[in-house]
């Protein structure tokens, strides 16, 4: 384990798997439901990947905090204000577009943090980032790809992820905040400085978006304290409700 | 319908495999994409290396009806058969 505040490494690790435990949550919510039976399995295939993450990020998680937890405990047994995701990721799914739109802009900065990641002093975080690293490499390249189809597509496909982007736009910039965690983690080189990550996430974002005839919102404003645990939205508490559910219900539980 | 994707004959190489078998199909927009839904729908539990993807259409069929000029003046030439020669290890795989 690498030098830092046991604490703060804690931290990190939750917003890292926390990340991955609600979006992996968010796009099971398809499975049976996508428009086509292909983009159904391939939203399933992308929720396994990210649930896989998130096992081995808290997994991590618990073993640091070393309070005889699992990971199970940490995603199954925390309540709301203890969740340490970007906002972006519990939004509700929306529409198809909107889903995928969600998946490109966070597929994007996850591609950029786990290509830091992999040169992390702490090992075991750069041994997770590289494993996460090839299914995120594929998960960008498939949103964006569906991005690009979309939205440079019929006039219904491309206003309805017009309207998506307009939507989450505000929702990005909480990626690139940080704070003493952050700084702690950077100056130990664990993990980088989030704010260095946007100029190849916008790299990488305004050439998918141009290609998809996409137009980035203008305004600065941004949603943010959910990485922080200041605040999350109204929906991660119904989003906790419907997957908490059976290991409250019946503690224990093995099948 | 109108707007249905077209339709994709899928072709996978196994790990072990010398060739591309075909494994079934699918419905995609593009050749990127056809080659993506692949990826997810047939190789899921590590079955392949390589992915072909054709679009049905481009793929000639012999009729059903004809498979008796076609096939059966085959039956009667078993000495067309390799099972009476020897082949010797060195040959590998053939």
């Amino acid at each position: 384990m690498a030098d830092v505040d046991k604490d703060k490494l804690v931290q990190f690790l939750l917003r890292m798997g926390d990340n991955t435990l609600i979006l992996g949550h968010r796009v099971s919510e398809w499975c049976g439901h996508s428009p086509v039976l292909e983009e159904d399995i391939a939203l399933a295939n992308t929720a396994l990947d990210l649930i896989g993450q998130t096992q081995m990020w808290l997994g991590y998680a618990a073993e640091v905090q070393d309070e005889g937890k699992s990971a199970d405990d940490l995603a199954f047994l925390r309540d709301v204000w203890d969740f340490r995701n970007l906002l972006l990721v519990e939004l509700p799914n929306g529409d198809f577009g909107r889903t995928l739109m969600r998946q490109f802009l966070f597929d994007a900065w996850a591609s950029v943090m786990l290509g830091r990641l992999i040169r992390s002093s702490d090992e075991r975080i750069a041994a997770i980032a590289a494993k996460a690293g090839k299914e995120v490499a594929y998960h960008v390249e498939r949103s964006a790809g569906t991005v690009v189809g979309l939205g440079d597509g019929t006039e219904e496909s491309h206003d309805r992820m017009q309207a998506a982007l307009d939507y989450l736009w505000p929702y990005v910039g909480e990626m690139f905040e940080s704070d003493e965690t952050d700084a702690a983690l950077a100056a130990a080189k664990i993990a980088p400085d989030p704010s260095s990550l946007r100029t190849d996430y916008d790299a990488l974002v305004n050439k998918v978006l141009a290609e998809a005839t996409l137009d980035i919102p203008a305004g600065k404003f941004g949603h943010k304290g959910g990485r922080t645990g200041r605040m999350h939205t109204e929906h991660l508490g119904h989003l906790l409700a419907t997957m908490q559910y059976l290991p409250r219900a019946y503690p224990g539980a093995e099948w | 319908m109108k707007n249905e994707w077209p339709l994709w004959e899928v072709f996978i190489r196994g790990q072990h495999g010398m060739s591309h078998r075909h494994v079934g199909s699918l419905h995609a927009p593009d050749p990127e994409t056809a080659i993506r839904n692949a990826r997810d729908v047939y190789t899921r539990r590590n079955e392949g290396v390589s992915i072909w993807v054709v679009e049905a259409r481009h793929i000639a069929a012999s009729s059903p009806d004809e498979k008796g000029p076609l096939f059966e003046p085959s039956e009667s030439k078993i000495y067309r058969h390799p099972t009476f020669f020897d082949i010797p290890d060195e040959a590998g795989q053939m």
